[in-house]
């Protein structure tokens, strides 16, 4: 029962994203972000007015305030981008969360703010022997409600005729004499009111707070890969079996089974995570959905990449001696150590990143979460199992690959917008994992104490340590690109049905680059651990996977130096200009926006453009 | 006029397929566009609609210039189009289709969905059908409902008698007869010299983007060696 | 002569409608076969279920006796068919002399390597095969920056590096200029001699199935509706019909 009530808020949130991808084929990232913002504007509503024009009437001036700002941003951003390429639309709605997490801390603070109960709904009724809230019920009902009132619009208005043919053939509609921004505008804002309505309706039963925008995306996200981009029936569907799913785990508490008690409550992210997983090969695109014909990949081909000629050889070397004499500077400034290390992690994490995402074509959205593996993984194999620093190094990335084996066997059969949805998803549970899992991962406080033994218990010699494993981890994947292998991965990256009729097993190439990608991550998260001296969520938190694919499209995401470039940079600006702000969040939307909008090559593609113009 | 073509250019990425293309099509005039596969004769109808990557030169529909504005509001002046792949709204019924393409009267003639079912019988008997479970005929004549919808001024027909049965062809045949007679001006563009002869007043042939002949109708079935030349019939 | 492919009874509906229905026909060794139709008589259902790309509702497929429906594209084309698409597919990021190597690569089960660099493994014979399609002083572009009759040379090599029995040719001029057409079909049909490759392949323009086909088999509404050499075709009354004569049927609509 308490699984049904939940399912509605699931439901209108999923419904929203769902709807608004069907039309405008664009991914809403910051979908999570108008249901926090809902949930926060209900609030004061709620509590600024009183009684019950404050809350109903607030849950209403919610879904209007958010239908009105989902129209600002569809006109001010979206249009700007729907012809752009998939990654940069799903960073630019990314931005948006950014700027409106920081909006949300200015004006209501970082509290989490509890609003009252549903006035004329506080009691609960006794059903089958167990109470249940009022509230609850009027949720259970209003689900339905609203799944036919939207129904009844899409099938039974010309409007909703109109949306259900552009879903379908977006250009044969204006030749019809449909004006398409309209359209996508007022579908827009309709996603958006759904989404504030759902965060409003939630007001009573769990408290606004600022981590709400990421994981309430991580849910929806779930819940449309199960239920079928673009299906509301299977939103729905899909939002009760979530729900259920959760609601029995928690019914269920401590069990013992076979004489070893097991914690379901803490399970629930698992068993959404083989929910997923099941529907997934069962139906690849979902219990209701239908396939979108998508290609499997639609960015611009990119130039062959060449092995490093004279000049760049040089310029390589004389970067990799500037690099080694950092540690003289140990002891006039022992910071430009601490800082050298995380630039070396950085370039290290995004130029895994870049080896799938820029010649494998796979846009991860959840990168951290094999960053966070191999972080973890070398922590607690040092803590709890008793390695030491160098077993727990070299076994870490180990712990990534099987996350990344597990994971990317699921990524790799999806493209695009399921790939990154899937992805952050995925990201989003080994989050939750290690969230709540206290006993062995010290939960919201991580696991301090994890420093390098001697020799490198001195920062320099750790600092030339992180240098010689960045080397060789960036050599090898770049050694990796220029092999049969790297060829084939490039090859069903730009033609995947010529490399299949030329008998290469795609999916397999693709597997392995990402194993290969999670595996060195793994290395990455592992090297911090040790130079942070402990382990933490952040570590594995959506924002590190987004600053690895700023980082990546900084430098370029069609030129291999790019995550070389882009990380230094990315990681020096955040050192810098970020530190000064309480709102580096929203700083970094800015970025970001900046980047997809005017400046979409990157640094190294930028000067590779120079480059290739004055050759000529 | 009701349509006049001036130096038109039209580019897919960026490929340009058509170079300073210049016809005109008269009020209750059908004209065909013919030429080879690839000679530009789809692009030609998808360019004056503003579908194409990139456009220049000048296209007046009734005097009004439509290269600056938006495919939308082309249609909305009255100009209906008529895809090769007829692009049926496959989940929607067919009296939903038609409900896509419903417009109000525009100066020309009113049609309404009985009217239309009325020129394609066979369109009623399955009304609420979607359009993904329609033969290849029956979907053709659905498209050319769900222009007629738009009660436009102009159509542009692109391949009526392209992959259908004869017997579809023929009712093709006899809905530009009938747009004709109703005052409305037909662009075709047609390989089928047999429909093309039966059906249109003027010709321009098309060949690799250029205009390479044009002439009356029936001229081109008078000159074997046109035909010839630049059909390959 | 022994048939390489034999298609019995093949069938397939999408959503009700019959688009292959009962198709049967065979292939031999070294011969060159068109499948023509109207659009939408399905040619081109009837081509990706031998070519692996589609399933079958009914019926076989056998090369040299072995059936084959029902595999993916990736184990049909290791039996040894090759294949080039209407709209020419090459890897775009890889130069040319990198496209036929990667294919020649997959050929000797050399995909899985992750060491050592594949710019010199089956380079010569790589550019042997591009010389082939003459295409050899272009090996070093990047495949993408090709002019598209270019493209379709370089698909032709890559689909000859398997040293294919069977080559399965999908509008290979589709998108052509009329002198690149003749060019390019004279030029995979003096390879495929040259090899003893057998070819189906379909078709849109009729003035290089009439000239080049062996033999021609028709469909019109999934059905195959005749079979025989140009002259049979373009004699045949039921392919006038489907096929070129609609316009002949007609009567003036008396309005």
């Amino acid at each position: 029962m308490n699984g049904l009530a939940n399912a509605s808020s699931l439901f209108f949130l999923s419904a929203g994203l769902s709807l608004i991808f069907g039309v405008t084929r664009i991914v809403n990232m910051a979908h999570g972000s108008l249901y926090m913002l809902g949930a926060y504007i209900a609030y004061t509503c709620a509590t600024s007015l009183g009684g019950v024009l404050g809350f109903w009437g607030g849950v209403l001036a919610t879904a209007a305030a958010l239908a009105l700002l989902g129209a600002l941003i569809e006109i001010a951003l979206l249009r700007r981008i729907y012809h752009a390429a998939e990654l940069f639309q799903l960073l630019a709605t990314f931005a948006l969360v950014l700027l409106l997490s920081d909006v949300v801390a200015a004006l209501w603070g970082v509290e989490d703010l509890l609003g009252p109960r549903a006035p004329g709904l506080r009691g609960s009724v006794e059903i089958l022997g167990r109470q249940f809230p009022e509230y609850d019920l009027f949720l259970l009902v209003v689900g339905p409600v609203v799944l036919v009132g939207l129904h009844l619009l899409l099938t039974r208005t010309r409007w909703g005729t109109l949306v259900r043919a552009a879903t379908q053939d977006r250009d044969m509609v204006a030749a019809l004499g449909v004006d398409q921004a309209k359209l996508f505008t007022a579908v827009f804002a309709l996603g958006a009111a759904l989404a504030g309505l759902g965060g409003a309706l939630e007001t009573p039963r769990q408290p606004a707070n600022l981590g709400m925008d990421l994981s309430a995306l991580g849910d929806a996200f779930v819940v449309v890969v199960v239920g079928g981009m673009g299906s509301i029936p299977g939103a729905y569907v899909a939002a009760l079996l979530i729900a259920e799913i959760k609601a029995i785990c928690i019914g269920l508490g401590t069990q013992t089974i076979a004489g070893i008690p097991f914690n379901f409550s803490k399970l629930t992210l698992v068993a959404e995570f083989i929910v997923m997983a099941v529907v997934l090969i069962a139906r690849p695109y979902g219990l209701l959905g239908r396939a979108q014909g998508m290609p499997r990949h639609a960015a611009a081909i990119q130039d062959p990449i060449e092995p490093a000629g004279r000049r760049a050889r040089l310029l390589a070397l004389a970067v990799l001696a500037a690099l080694l004499c950092v540690p003289l500077l140990a002891k006039a400034s022992p910071y430009t150590l601490v800082l050298g290390i995380d630039v070396l992690i950085a370039v290290l994490f995004a130029a895994s990143l870049h080896f799938i995402a820029g010649p494998g074509g796979m846009h991860s959205f959840g990168h951290a979460a094999y960053f966070g593996l191999g972080c973890y993984g070398a922590g607690l194999l040092l803590k709890l199992a008793g390695f030491p620093m160098a077993g727990a190094i070299a076994a870490a990335p180990l712990v990534a690959a099987l996350g990344a084996a597990i994971f990317g066997w699921f990524a790799v059969r999806l493209s695009g917008v399921y790939l990154a949805m899937l992805t952050l998803a995925f990201a989003q549970i080994v989050w939750a994992i290690v969230f709540q899992w206290e006993a062995l991962t010290g939960g919201s406080n991580g696991v301090l104490g994890i420093w390098p033994t001697a020799p490198f218990n001195s920062a320099w010699v750790y600092y030339l340590l992180v240098l010689a494993l960045t080397l060789a981890g960036v050599l090898a994947m770049r050694r990796i690109l220029f092999s049969p292998f790297g060829y084939a991965m490039r090859a069903g990256r730009d033609s995947p049905l010529r490399a299949e009729a030329t008998g290469i097993a795609v999916l397999k190439v693709h597997w392995i680059a990402f194993i290969i990608a999670g595996t060195v991550c793994g290395l990455a998260g592992a090297l911090f651990a040790f130079a942070k001296g402990g382990i933490s969520p952040e570590t594995i938190h959506v924002s590190r996977s987004i600053d690895g694919l700023v980082m990546v499209l900084l430098g370029g995401m069609h030129e291999l130096a790019g995550p070389l470039v882009g990380a230094p940079v990315f990681t020096l600006l955040q050192d810098s200009v970020m530190r000064q702000t309480p709102y580096w969040r929203g700083v970094l939307g800015v970025v970001i926006l900046a980047l997809v909008l005017v400046f979409p090559m990157g640094i190294a593609g930028t000067i590779a453009g120079w480059a290739k113009r004055v050759a000529r | 006029m009701m349509l006049e073509a001036d130096k038109l250019c039209a580019w897919y990425g960026a490929a340009q397929i058509l170079f300073d293309v210049s016809f005109d099509v008269g009020r209750s005039e059908v004209v065909a566009l013919m030429g080879r596969n690839g000679a530009g004769k789809s692009t030609t109808l998808k360019a004056i609609m503003g579908l194409v990557g990139r456009r220049a030169g000048g296209v007046r529909f009734d005097g009004t210039e439509l290269l600056r504005l938006e495919t939308f509001q082309i249609a909305r002046l009255g100009l209906g189009w008529v895809p090769e792949d007829r692009r049926i709204f496959t989940d929607l019924s067919v009296r939903e289709n038609l409900d896509v393409g419903r417009r109000p009267a525009n100066g020309g003639p009113a049609w309404s969905e009985e009217r239309v079912f009325e020129l394609f019988p066979n369109l009623a008997e399955m009304r609420e059908r979607p359009g993904g479970r329609m033969s290849g005929g029956e979907q053709q004549m659905l498209t050319v409902a769900r222009t007629l919808m738009g009660n436009p001024r102009m159509v542009l027909f692109d391949e009526p008698s392209e992959g259908v049965a004869p017997l579809v062809v023929e009712r093709m045949a006899e809905a530009i007869v009938e747009m004709k007679q109703l005052g409305l001006s037909v662009l075709l563009s047609e390989q089928n010299l047999h429909f093309a002869a039966l059906v249109s007043d003027r010709v321009y042939i098309l060949e690799k983007g250029h205009i390479s002949w044009s002439g009356a109708m029936r001229e081109l079935e008078a000159s074997a060696q046109v035909q010839r030349q630049f059909l390959g019939v | 002569m022994k048939p390489l492919l034999e298609v019995r009874g093949l069938q397939k509906s999408f959503g009700g409608v019959r688009a292959v229905d009962r198709v049967s026909f065979a292939l031999g060794e070294g011969e060159f076969l068109a499948l023509i139709g109207p659009n939408g008589a399905g040619k081109s259902t009837c081509f990706n279920m031998v070519n692996g790309q589609l399933g079958a509702d009914a019926g076989e497929v056998l090369l040299g006796g072995e059936a084959i429906l029902g595999l993916a594209p990736r184990q049909i084309w290791r039996k040894g068919v090759g294949r080039t698409f209407q709209v020419a597919a090459i890897w775009g990021s890889l130069t040319v002399r990198e496209n036929v190597q990667l294919a020649l690569l997959s050929h000797a089960g050399e995909v899985f390597r992750f060491w050592r660099p594949a710019a010199e493994r089956h380079r010569e014979r790589a550019l042997e095969l591009l010389a082939d399609v003459g295409m050899q002083a272009q090996a070093a572009r990047p495949a993408r920056e090709l002019a598209y009759g270019d493209v379709k040379r370089v698909e032709l090599a890559v689909a000859l590096a398997n040293e294919p029995r069977l080559l399965l040719m999908d509008e290979p001029t589709a998108g052509m200029a009329p002198r690149e057409r003749n060019e390019i079909i004279s030029l995979t049909k003096r390879l495929v001699r040259e090899r003893g490759i057998s070819v189906l392949f379909t078709e849109h323009s009729m003035d290089v199935v009439f000239a080049h086909a062996d033999r021609i088999i028709v469909l019109a509404r999934g059905q195959l509706i005749a079979e025989g050499d140009a002259r049979a075709i373009q004699d045949d009354a039921r392919v006038q019909e489907v096929y070129f004569g609609t316009g002949r049927s007609f009567r003036r609509p008396s309005a």
